[in-house]
């Protein structure tokens, strides 16, 4: 019988727990993680430090969920090394875990800028459960927060903060906010809802060092400008990105480029070592190659995959872009693939706007390749499934922006496979 | 025929007071029908969710709220767990999430669990809805 083992207890491992089940009713199957907690939404730690939810209501999967998936769950333990001659887990403690089939779903570590005194009390980062218990254990007598870098986790935390009436100052390097997610009009269109509610915004701008309290010199009592500019705060938030958590493959003959270097099962240059999620560099098919697209969505089904072949079950990864789809003080944004194309070389933008919406669709040839929609997104599905696919546009391409734009402007077998339900398998599946 | 009455029967069934009049009339928030009519020329249908094999929206959720049950195949939202982020309207290339913005929560077809015959098959004039049980390898 199998063994499993899954390091890492998030998108990619449950993906990969599921999918080893659906084939394998019986190999023994052990999840490691180091957080304590079983399985939880991080997008929604935001909602946990403004009080709006408790762990419970965050929970990825129900209670039961490693009961009755037959899972040993190590949780709150740590995996220190892999002994690929042995097929072993070193774990702390002293503990050593066999495998057959290892798949690492470690997924990423906040990055910290070496910026002079973020060792100080009041730093923190925000991408864990305990990131924001630890935050939210602060928060009384928190008045004024400065927030470095105005991508997903900064916007996320800036809006709990918010609600938590905490003045909020956003820091960001780019000329804008959301500068990975969107473009100019779709980031300005974000902007001025960020003003609505307060929010002070400082672009094109960095930390250059965190200063303590007069009193306190080990409490964070400003920071200063790359312009020189101080702004006092009693608490800072780094959330400049995530690094892939690669520290258990290197220095092994697992190979790692900037993350774990997979092929389209999910499966490493090890032979019976798999990597999925954040973690992982898997194939863009927009982008053409394999890279980093940290996003829960492409974790869920890498996990997916690695556990289908890891029980035995031949599968291939359809391939995933960067695409997000959230909702910040009240205006949602969605976008995929490419959003700010290069100049020239064949692309073309349509775009739409109205007074609180904006689309574009971004075309090279006759295939979408990029999309951006601010304010009504109820079409992006639509469009999306028009790009995963790499479908000829020529035919109904006037009609992608309007309002009525439906399956019904689909060449007739498109949209027949639509209506039986058939898989959108994308272009690099084909 | 783009009668639009599935849209209606829909959107009243998933109302609180399940009464035509109250549902449009009165109810704040006003439910959403899950069903929606598409019309171009001599072209109409009606689109609801496909509750697909591998469903892209399941996949794509970020709270764990969308789930296909393995014994029935029907893919439901748990709107307690829902976080209104729309991802599951990004990444389902049917269009047949709808956003229920006023909720704050995403909405789709859960086949009238209340009834013995989804309302939208119930109420159609021209049978051009029908509901078909298949079984799957699984």
């Amino acid at each position: 019988m199998p063994k499993y083992v899954i390091i890492g207890n998030s998108a990619g491992a449950i993906g990969a727990a599921e999918a080893i089940r659906e084939v394998d009713p019986q190999g023994s199957l052990t999840i490691v993680s180091e957080e304590p907690h079983p399985a939880y939404s991080r997008p929604l730690i935001s909602e946990f430090l403004c009080a709006e939810r408790t762990l419970e209501k965050m929970l990825f999967r129900p209670q039961s969920f490693y009961q009755k998936h037959r899972v040993e769950a190590r949780l709150g333990q740590k995996a220190l090394r892999l002994d690929l001659e042995r097929r072993q887990v070193e774990m702390e403690g002293g503990d050593k875990l066999s495998w057959e089939k290892l798949l690492l779903a470690t997924g990423g570590t906040p990055i910290v800028p070496p910026t002079p005194g973020t060792d100080k009390k009041g730093v923190f980062t925000f991408t864990t459960l305990a990131d924001a218990e630890a935050l939210k254990a602060f928060l009384p007598g928190v008045r004024r927060a400065v927030v470095i870098g105005g991508g997903l986790i900064g916007m996320s935390v800036t809006e709990a903060l918010r609600k938590c009436e905490v003045q909020v100052t956003v820091v960001e390097l780019l000329d804008r906010v959301l500068g990975a997610i969107m473009d100019e009009p779709g980031s300005r269109m974000m902007e001025k809802r960020l003003r609505e509610h307060d929010v002070n915004l400082c672009t094109g701008l960095t930390v250059k060092e965190v200063l303590g309290q007069p009193k306190k010199q080990d409490q964070v009592g400003s920071v200063t400008l790359s312009d020189d500019r101080n702004l006092p705060c009693d608490a800072l938030v780094i959330a400049i990105g995530v690094r892939p958590r690669t520290q258990l493959a290197t220095g092994t003959a697992i190979k790692v480029n900037r993350g774990i270097v997979v092929d389209a099962r999910m499966a490493t240059s090890v032979s019976g070592v798999y990597a999925c999620g954040d973690v992982a560099e898997a194939y863009d098919y927009i982008q053409g190659e394999a890279r980093l697209t940290p996003i829960w969505p492409n974790a869920h089904v890498g996990g997916l995959v690695a556990g289908r072949n890891m029980a035995g079950k031949e599968t291939a990864y359809p391939g995933g872009t960067n695409a997000n789809s959230l909702k910040y003080f009240g205006l949602p944004v969605a976008s995929a693939g490419l959003v700010n194309p290069p100049e020239g070389n064949g692309y073309q933008s349509l775009t739409a706007y109205t007074e609180d919406s904006y689309k574009k669709v971004v075309l090279k040839g006759n295939r979408i390749v990029g999309l951006v929609l601010l304010g009504d997104i109820q079409k992006s599905g639509l469009l999306f499934g028009v790009m995963r696919e790499g479908l000829d546009v020529s035919s109904f391409k006037e009609h992608l922006l309007s309002d009525s734009f439906g399956l019904s402007h689909l060449p007739e077998a498109v949209r027949r496979s639509r209506l039986e339900g058939k898989p959108v398998l994308t272009v690099g599946a084909r | 025929m783009a009668c639009r009455l599935c849209e209606v029967a829909c959107l009243v069934e998933h109302s609180r007071s399940r009464d035509l009049m109250k549902a449009y009339k009165r109810e704040k928030p006003r439910a959403v029908a899950r069903i929606r009519v598409e019309e171009l020329g001599p072209l109409s249908f009606a689109m609801s969710c496909r509750h697909c094999e591998e469903p892209s929206c399941v996949r794509a959720c970020l709270t764990g709220a969308l789930s296909k049950d393995p014994e029935t195949g029907i893919v439901s939202i748990d709107a307690e767990k829902c976080m209104g982020c729309w991802t599951c309207i990004l990444f389902c290339p049917h269009g047949s999430i709808v956003p229920d913005v006023e909720r704050g929560v995403a909405a789709k077809c859960d086949f009238c669990p209340h009834l013995e015959t989804p309302a939208c098959i119930a109420i159609c004039p021209n049978r051009a809805l029908l509901l078909a049980e298949e079984k799957t390898h699984a």
